[in-house]
């Protein structure tokens, strides 16, 4: 499984940062409220002598105001004031820096969310350069990132706890959001609004590389898928069109061309499996075809029964598509 | 005794009724406790109407809908107690978080509120019933009907799988097949209308039913937080049941209001939701102040400080809840200045909450404690409650919300604020109103160990879920994988969870050991200050036998002046009310000054029936509409039954109207 | 007598519930396994009567159904998966939503090639003359039953608590829960 980072205490990019700030800064006024009440609660409970049922009431208060207590009540409940309207500007300030991250030369991406898989389309200004993945985003360092997010059956969210927030994709309305890896790294992101029985195994991983690696990642990603060359791929190839492999996926450059899953051109160079669900290994990957109900129990993903070899052939072809 | 009068001639009453005011042991307090009885029998008990009798009942049922709620989390907290367990998959984990929290938030938290104060307000107020008595039974069998369907169709496979909250279009008709998610809309229909209902019934009784000299500003702070609830109730349930309707009518008879494709909007029902949603926790929370402000005098052997401060918080509270639903939605692309407005007003929620806690905390600082079991579980509320009002001023911050929304840090926020805020004073209460309920007392010492068990398994379970949040681990997730680094605290509050079982277990064995072992509690065991302690434990059928005149806002502890002060004697009590029938004092609403004598229904089978013709119409309508047409049919009967006139009845109102002086 | 009476009810009311919970479940189970394996029972097999076919196509023939459905017109989930590859598969593009176009229409009363499941089961998996491509090979089998379901759905021929409620898009026409049966006819207008 890819080792990846999700943790909104540690940022790797200036969203989170600026949220952990504003965490900080929240969670020292709040600890510092907290103690301040509980104190006076233990002072109050050491302090005040001991009764039972049978002492008679303390009715003075009822004769006579206790200006006194009045006034620390309402200087607690000034102080308290004024702490929360500092929350409340220290928030609004927080939000304007989110968004003020400069999107010049940013890297446009579209998501798309399903049940349960997220399909990421590179959308560049040539329109030949755009290119189709899933659930797997890689991201040059140092260059902002505008998300274009849509949801093609319920409502999902977009959550990436190193990078960014989150924001939801909602059916019939798109949502944006900007965020900057400033390390390379790979970070993990998952589904974070309720979408039905797979809800759980809904990960994704943002991948931020260099500049130079990102750029020939995205070449790679751009072509078509290879041509097999040996035998076992080509039957692997036949297999996946004459089954129902083509029915929902496709792989650019050949007959399959459906919309349904995940686009497989590449499926071989992505570090998982069913959105997070499986390490991308050709074991894992059998395992997948031959029956998804036991891995991700409700995925709309059929069962596809063949006989080893031809498992073998398949699963070698699908190795091919780096 | 009905029936003897119903034997004289209309118009024609015997010379001299029986009157109240001599006090138990004598003829007209017998006479009084036989007309307020519920009549006997199997027939007798689904008539009876009684405020105390359908309270009991309706606090035992919602306490079984906790228990089995609590059982669901357990189930829950096991599954996740490791990576990729396989204990249960996730469609019945789907159906156990919804069930989980449907139960918690709509059969537990908010009636069993109501049904303390269904028990408790006539008390408080010195009355004998609460108002429209065969309203407050039609509200409850309404309850327990569509509580049990809810289980019911859940133990047949069938049990809502959406969540809580429902979210369409996840809800709706194409995302959700079968029937699942159509008896969790008609649910919220059944407890709606119930808690509308009974919110009606408070309302009444408070404004009109006081004891002659309880003004405004005597009513007990209690009581304050159940009226002021009752009104949240009356704004807040009517979104809910408008959305739900909506959601039952896109699934059945295919309208189009959440459908984005045919104009509608999916937004509309988290607009629609939440309007409803946050006030709802406020009307979980508001009675649990109550319970606080009803406790902490008594064991702190003084009155609340700041009383009128206490109520205008309240009342700031409720209206301040309406107005910050949006922070459920931040992460919807709603505009941003917008989100600013709701930052501010869900963060300044705590001012009047703030307000509450430094006056209780100056009530113990300058009190007398006695620190017994329920002073116990207020001191829990302190710790848990202001930990979990801090984490919500985090998810009050649109750009903390966005990272920690939907995260398992919502959901120890959210827990600690209802377990906190509600839970543990109704434990508190528990303990603090057993005596009365049952006159006995219940075990301090399992008690003490109840309260520390609970207290200590809480922080256990529901602490780490901050920094399982944090860590990145999303809410209503069945399963996560190794490696992800929440393995450790996910075990811890597995482990906290089940210490949580132990202490209720605890609780419920105190809880039945003390109906028979327990020692007998008297009138007033705490020595406390309000009107529910006048009366024996447990309380006559009628409650008092003679109204009590109330002179100040403690009427126990500020008894009238005599003439050795040098004052007018006062009256104690008001006598002259009718023994032989239902009749009650009403009063005027600011100073309850005496207003009218007003006739009491009596017992009836009616609402029960027409609950049942209710239940068949709404289950029913889940499978056709037509039920809707053919239903209401038989609740016509029931209801014309239930409202016919009773010539007996009548008579005796009639004679009381005529000759007030008889 | 009385006694009669009261067991009599008492077997009644169990009846009642009994019928009530084998209904719920039917209807409600998500069987969230892939099916059992039939390929190593016996069953005739025929050849495909359609060349068209998704991706590449095949000419190996395809078997003839095992049952009538079993299973699947009485789930709710079942037909609601059928109701989505209905989708998917871009069925709409001839029959519409149900009305036709290119193809017959499938929410009236006609039935070129039956009504039956295990007909609508062999219309799916053969293919038809003049357009109707063979999916055999392409699906599985436990999604050709399920779109069989959502197909009888369409004419009303399911119960009311199965038939799917209406889509999240622009629709036509009544939800096929809404949907009065329509007698199955042989033959075309």
């Amino acid at each position: 499984m890819m080792q990846a980072l999700h943790d909104v205490l540690a940022p790797f990019g200036p969203q989170a940062a600026h949220v952990r700030e504003l965490w900080l800064l929240t969670l020292a006024v709040c600890t510092v409220v907290f103690a301040a009440v509980l104190a006076a609660l233990l002072l109050a409970l050491l302090r005040a002598p001991r009764a039972n049922a049978q002492s008679s009431p303390d009715l003075s208060a009822l004769m006579r105001p206790e200006p006194g207590k009045r006034r620390s009540v309402i200087a607690a409940v000034a102080a308290s004031t004024l702490l929360l309207l500092a929350l409340i500007a220290a928030s609004i300030f927080t939000d304007r820096a989110l968004a003020r991250l400069s999107t010049e030369g940013a890297l446009r991406l579209d998501v798309t969310a399903h049940q349960w898989w997220w399909e990421v389309r590179y959308v560049e200004p040539n329109v030949a350069d755009s290119f189709v993945t899933a659930n797997e985003i890689h991201v040059p360092t140092g260059r902002p990132v505008i998300v274009t997010l849509k949801a093609d059956d319920v409502i999902h969210s977009f959550w990436l706890p190193s990078l960014a927030g989150k924001k939801d994709l909602l059916p019939g309305r798109t949502a944006t959001m900007h965020f900057r890896a400033d390390r390379d790294g790979i970070y993990r992101g998952q589904c974070a609004e309720f979408c039905g029985s797979q809800h759980a195994l809904m990960a994704f991983f943002v991948v931020a590389d260099p500049p130079e690696r990102y750029a020939a990642w995205a070449a790679a990603q751009r072509r078509t898928a290879s041509e097999p060359t040996s035998e076992q791929p080509v039957r692997g190839r036949e297999i996946f069109m004459r089954s129902s492999c083509a029915m929902c996926h496709a792989i650019d450059g050949t007959a399959a061309q459906a919309v349904r899953g995940p686009n497989l051109t590449h499926v071989a160079s992505r570090g998982t499996l069913a959105a997070g669900a499986l390490p991308n290994t050709p074991e894992d990957l059998k395992r997948w075809i031959a029956d998804p109900q036991q891995t991700k129990p409700g995925t709309y993903m059929p069962a596809t029964k063949l006989a080893p070899e031809e498992m073998d052939a398949l699963v070698g072809y699908l190795q091919t598509l780096r | 005794m009905q029936n003897a009068h119903a034997m004289n001639p209309p118009g024609d009453a015997p010379a001299s009724r029986l009157k109240d005011g001599p006090g138990p042991g004598s003829r007209e307090a017998a006479a009084l406790d036989a007309t307020w009885s519920d009549p006997p029998g199997l027939l007798g008990w689904l008539a009876a109407v009684n405020h105390k009798s359908i309270a009991r009942r309706f606090i035992a049922t919602t306490f079984f809908f906790f228990l089995a709620g609590g059982l669901l989390a357990l189930v829950m907290r096991l599954q996740l107690a490791r990576p990729g367990s396989k204990l249960v998959g996730p469609d019945l984990y789907n159906q156990l978080f919804t069930m989980h929290g449907s139960t918690m938030m709509f059969l537990f938290a908010v009636p069993v509120m109501q049904a303390v104060a269904v028990y408790l307000v006539p008390l408080m107020l010195g009355t004998r019933s609460i108002a429209f008595p065969r309203l407050n039974a039609f509200a409850y069998w309404i309850f327990l009907f569509g509580g049990v369907m809810l289980y019911v169709v859940f133990v047949l496979g069938a049990g809502p799988d959406v969540g809580w909250f429902s979210y369409v279009p996840l809800a709706g008709p194409d995302y959700s097949p079968g029937k699942r998610a159509d008896f969790w809309a008609q649910m919220i229909t059944f407890t709606e209308l119930s808690a509308l209902l009974e919110a009606i019934v408070v309302i009444t009784t408070v404004f009109k039913l006081r004891a002659p000299g309880m003004t405004l500003n005597r009513i007990p702070l209690f009581v304050w937080a159940m009226l002021v609830t009752a009104f949240m109730v009356l704004f807040a349930m009517p979104s809910v049941m408008l959305a739900s309707t909506m959601l039952i009518m896109d699934r059945l008879v295919g309208s189009h209001f959440f459908n984005p494709a045919e104009g509608g909007d999916v937004v509309l029902w988290q607009h629609l939701f939440w309007f409803f949603g946050h006030p709802e926790v406020y009307l979980i929370f508001l009675p649990g102040l109550g319970f606080l402000s009803a406790i902490i005098p008594t064991f702190a052997r003084r009155p609340i400080f700041g009383y009128t401060a206490m109520v205008l918080s309240l009342i700031a509270t409720a209206f301040l809840a309406f107005g910050l639903w949006v922070h459920h939605m931040f992460a919807v692309n709603l505009p941003e200045l917008g989100k600013s407005f709701f930052t501010a007003a869900s963060m300044l929620i705590a001012i009047p909450s703030a307000v509450q806690i430094f006056c209780w905390l100056a009530t113990l600082w300058s009190g007398k404690l006695d620190f017994k079991t329920p002073l116990l579980f207020v001191l829990g509320f302190f710790f848990i409650l202001v930990l979990g009002g801090m984490t919500g001023i985090m998810l009050a911050s649109v750009p903390l919300d966005l990272q920690v929304h939907d995260s398992y840090f919502v959901v120890a926020h959210l827990h600690y604020v209802l377990i906190g805020g509600a839970v543990f004073p109704l434990f508190g209460a528990f303990y603090y109103w057993y005596p009365k309920i049952t006159g006995r007392l219940m075990s301090e010492r399992l008690g003490r160990w109840n309260f520390w068990l609970f207290f200590t398994g809480f922080n256990v379970a529901f602490f780490p879920m901050h920094l399982l949040g944090l860590k990145g681990m999303p809410r209503r997730v069945y399963t996560y994988q190794a490696g992800l680094g929440w393995d450790t605290m996910n075990m811890v509050a597995t482990i906290g969870a089940l210490t949580i079982a132990a202490a209720v277990l605890l609780f419920i064995v105190n809880a039945v050991r003390s109906l028979r072992h327990g020692a007998p509690a008297g009138a007033n065991p705490w020595g406390a200050g309000t009107l529910e302690w006048a009366t024996e434990s447990p309380p006559p059928p009628c409650n008092f036998h003679a109204i009590p005149v109330v002179h100040g806002r403690e009427p126990l502890w500020e008894p009238p002046r005599t003439e050795a002060d040098g004052a007018r004697p006062a009256f104690t009590h008001v006598g002259g009310l009718a023994a032989d029938t239902r009749e009650l004092l009403a009063t005027t609403v600011l100073d309850a000054r005496p207003d009218l004598r007003v006739n009491f229904p009596d017992p009836t089978i009616w609402p029960f029936v027409s609950a049942v013709a209710v239940t068949a119409l709404f289950i029913g309508s889940i499978f056709t509409p037509w039920a809707v047409v053919w239903g209401s049919i038989p609740i016509a009967i029931a209801l014309t039954a239930w409202f016919w006139p009773q010539r007996a009845e009548t008579s005796v109102h009639l004679s009381l109207e005529r000759k007030p002086w008889q | 007598m009385m006694a009669t009476a009261g067991s009599a009810l008492r077997i009644a009311a169990l009846a009642l519930f009994a019928a009530l919970a084998l209904c719920a479940c039917e209807r409600e189970m998500r069987r969230f396994q892939t099916p059992p394996d039939n390929r190593s029972s016996p069953r005739p097999e025929t050849p495909r009567t359609s060349t068209l076919q998704p991706a590449e196509t095949r000419d190996d023939p395809v078997r003839m159904p095992a049952g009538n459905g079993e299973g699947y017109e009485g789930n709710a989930y079942n037909v609601a998966q059928g109701k989505r590859l209905y989708r998917w598969y871009n069925c709409g593009g001839c029959h519409a939503q149900g009305g036709g176009g290119m193809g017959p229409a499938l929410m009236d009363d006609q039935w070129r090639y039956g009504s039956e499941p295990a007909q609508i089961f062999s219309t799916i998996m053969q293919g038809r003359p003049n357009g109707m491509p063979s999916f055999g090979g392409h699906l599985s089998e436990d999604q050709v039953w399920q779109l069989t379901a959502y197909v009888r759905s369409m004419s009303g021929q399911l119960r009311k608590d199965v038939a799917p409620g209406r889509a999240d898009s622009l629709q036509a026409n009544e939800p096929e829960a809404a949907r009065d049966r329509e007698p199955a006819r042989p033959g075309a207008k």
